[in-house]
């Protein structure tokens, strides 16, 4: 004899059914119309892949030499302004970060250091780039400036998160024995969150330099330009050479990267 | 040495955690705190060293008063307590010798403790009391490296490199087994002989406390419902502190004591799997 079996479904993620239905029939209505007024040229689309081919096969042929002066040039800039500015950006971010942090900031601290991250998060790094070469002129240092900027955002908001955290049975501990502020800071709290602070500004430096090569198509220095003017020159071999480079220089800084994180944990 | 004086603290909400507590307790006393979960044991200790701000009441160590005090004044009477985890609350990443140096903090200025230039003194002190609680040749190992028992071992010798009058020590076994539980109250009575310190310990294990103390004091919902010897400790006295329970069936089996070491290793491999 045997009980009748009970049969068991995991809860559906929206309980009404009625709701659910409209949700999901709602979507894919909309992508099926939204797919429906996509206008595709495909005589277009056939011309520009002859193009996109060229360019494709020029990976297989790049020209390091013909504007190897430039090309050097431009790296050498890029990975300037990407040092300087990670370095700026992050020790910058420290107090931003440590403000950002409800667990350590007074309110108004509190405040006023997460109204800086937000407002540096919430314009993409071209965008930023175009304001600062307008202010700054066409160069490295409106570069500079963008990816610092970018970077205070970044690193300040990860950071803040860490903080908030981190173990407090450790920061009571210190506590108890009479540490001052900054001994907790340096003895409970700085231990919790150095590694990933560490792993992410290798990362956040690699990151600038990725976006260095970006905001240079808008005039803000670095590898960019370079590349913005082998483009417009139909000079593919140059433009696949110094993509191939930065595809290495990335592929480099990721590897460290990885092993400077696992060192550190 | 210690003089509590109508301690009071009034969480958000309303409840009385600590409800009008006074309490003695002289030089070289190993006390006791037992109580059911929430009666206020942590909260009072908290209290002491003013971990958590009391609302009501005053605590004097040697006469000098605790409460008030602020800033600079406030770390000064810390130095005199030391405090005892029950998640050890060791900084993990650092190693033995820095998380015991730690409780030097107090007394040494930021540059020289961020550089980690402790005077010799405490170096050598440190080194003694690592070898003392038997971690002899583990000063360079990280916290994270240790067993619990090693672990609570140095959260030991950290409160007692203070050079405290007192010592609070808040749950020291409940995340330990049975024998290294009675292991380190045993190190604890003996280090606090040795230096004639008071201590306060709050504990679970009524059985364990029954063994190494020389006074209880049961709480209940902030208040003190019991004040005496180990062996005054009766099932009447038991149940008024606790609630109703068949006493003796508990005290026949130490098993009851071992979910609780299981429950905080499931939460420690929780922590290391995020």
């Amino acid at each position: 004899m045997s009980a009748a079996a009970r049969r068991w479904r995991p809860p559906p993620l929206i309980a009404n059914p009625w709701l659910r239905l409209a949700i999901y029939g709602g979507g894919a209505l909309y992508l099926a119309l939204a797919l429906g007024t996509l206008q595709v040229n495909w005589a277009r689309v056939a011309e520009g892949l002859v193009r996109g081919w060229a360019f494709i096969a020029a990976f297989g042929n790049p020209d390091f030499t013909s504007r190897w002066g430039e090309i050097s040039e431009g790296m050498v800039e890029s990975l300037t302004m990407t040092v300087v500015a990670t370095a700026l950006g992050v020790a910058l971010s420290l107090p931003v970060g440590l403000g950002a942090a409800r667990n350590l900031a007074p309110l108004p601290v509190y405040l006023v250091c997460r109204g800086i991250i937000a407002a540096s998060r919430s314009f993409p790094e071209i965008i930023v780039a175009i304001l600062f070469v307008k202010m700054f002129g066409f160069g490295p240092l409106a570069g500079m400036v963008t990816l610092a900027f970018a970077t205070i955002g970044f690193m300040a908001k990860l950071l803040a998160e860490d903080l908030e955290d981190i173990d407090e049975a450790q920061v009571e501990a210190v506590r108890a024995s009479g540490a001052s502020w900054p001994q907790l800071m340096t003895y409970a709290v700085q231990p919790q969150v150095l590694p990933r602070f560490i792993g992410l500004a290798v990362y956040r430096l690699d990151i600038n330099f990725r976006e260095s090569a970006v905001i240079g198509i808008v005039g803000a220095g670095g590898i960019g330009a370079t590349l913005n003017t082998s483009f417009s020159r139909y000079e593919f071999g140059t433009s696949a050479a110094i993509l191939l480079l930065i595809i290495g220089i990335v592929m480099v800084a990721e590897y460290t990267s990885g092993i400077i994180r696992k060192r550190l944990q | 040495m210690l003089r509590i004086r109508g301690l009071t603290k009034t969480y958000r909400g309303g409840e009385r955690a600590v409800d009008g507590v006074d309490l003695d307790v002289p030089r070289g006393q190993l006390m006791a705190l037992i109580g059911p979960s929430g009666a206020g044991k942590s909260t009072l200790i908290r209290c002491v060293n003013r971990l958590v701000e009391p609302r009501a009441g005053t605590i004097a160590v040697d006469g000098a008063p605790v409460t008030g005090l602020r800033g600079g004044a406030l770390r000064v009477a810390r130095r005199r307590m030391g405090m005892i985890f029950q998640e050890f609350a060791l900084v993990e990443r650092l190693t033995v010798m820095e998380n015991v140096l730690s409780g030097r903090l107090g007394y040494v200025g930021f540059w020289a403790s961020w550089l980690r230039r402790f005077p010799q003194s405490d170096v050598d002190e440190a080194f003694r009391l690592i070898d003392r609680a038997g971690l002899g040749g583990m000063h360079d190992k990280r916290a994270d490296q240790l067993s619990g028992g090693q672990r609570q071992r140095v959260g030991i010798c950290r409160a007692l490199i203070q050079n405290p009058a007192l010592l609070l020590v808040d749950e020291p076994t409940a995340s330990l087994d049975p024998k290294t539980s009675r292991q380190i109250m045993r190190l604890l009575v003996e280090l606090c002989a040795e230096r004639q310190l008071a201590a306060i310990v709050n504990i679970h294990d009524v059985a364990l406390a029954q063994m190494f103390v020389s006074r209880i004091v049961g709480l209940r919902a902030g208040r003190i419902v019991f004040d005496g010897a180990p062996e005054a400790l009766s099932t009447e006295v038991l149940t008024e502190i606790y609630g109703e329970e068949d006493w003796n069936a508990a005290r026949d089996s130490e098993d009851d004591a071992g979910d609780a070491p299981a429950h905080a290793a499931a939460n420690r491999l929780a922590e290391e799997a995020r």
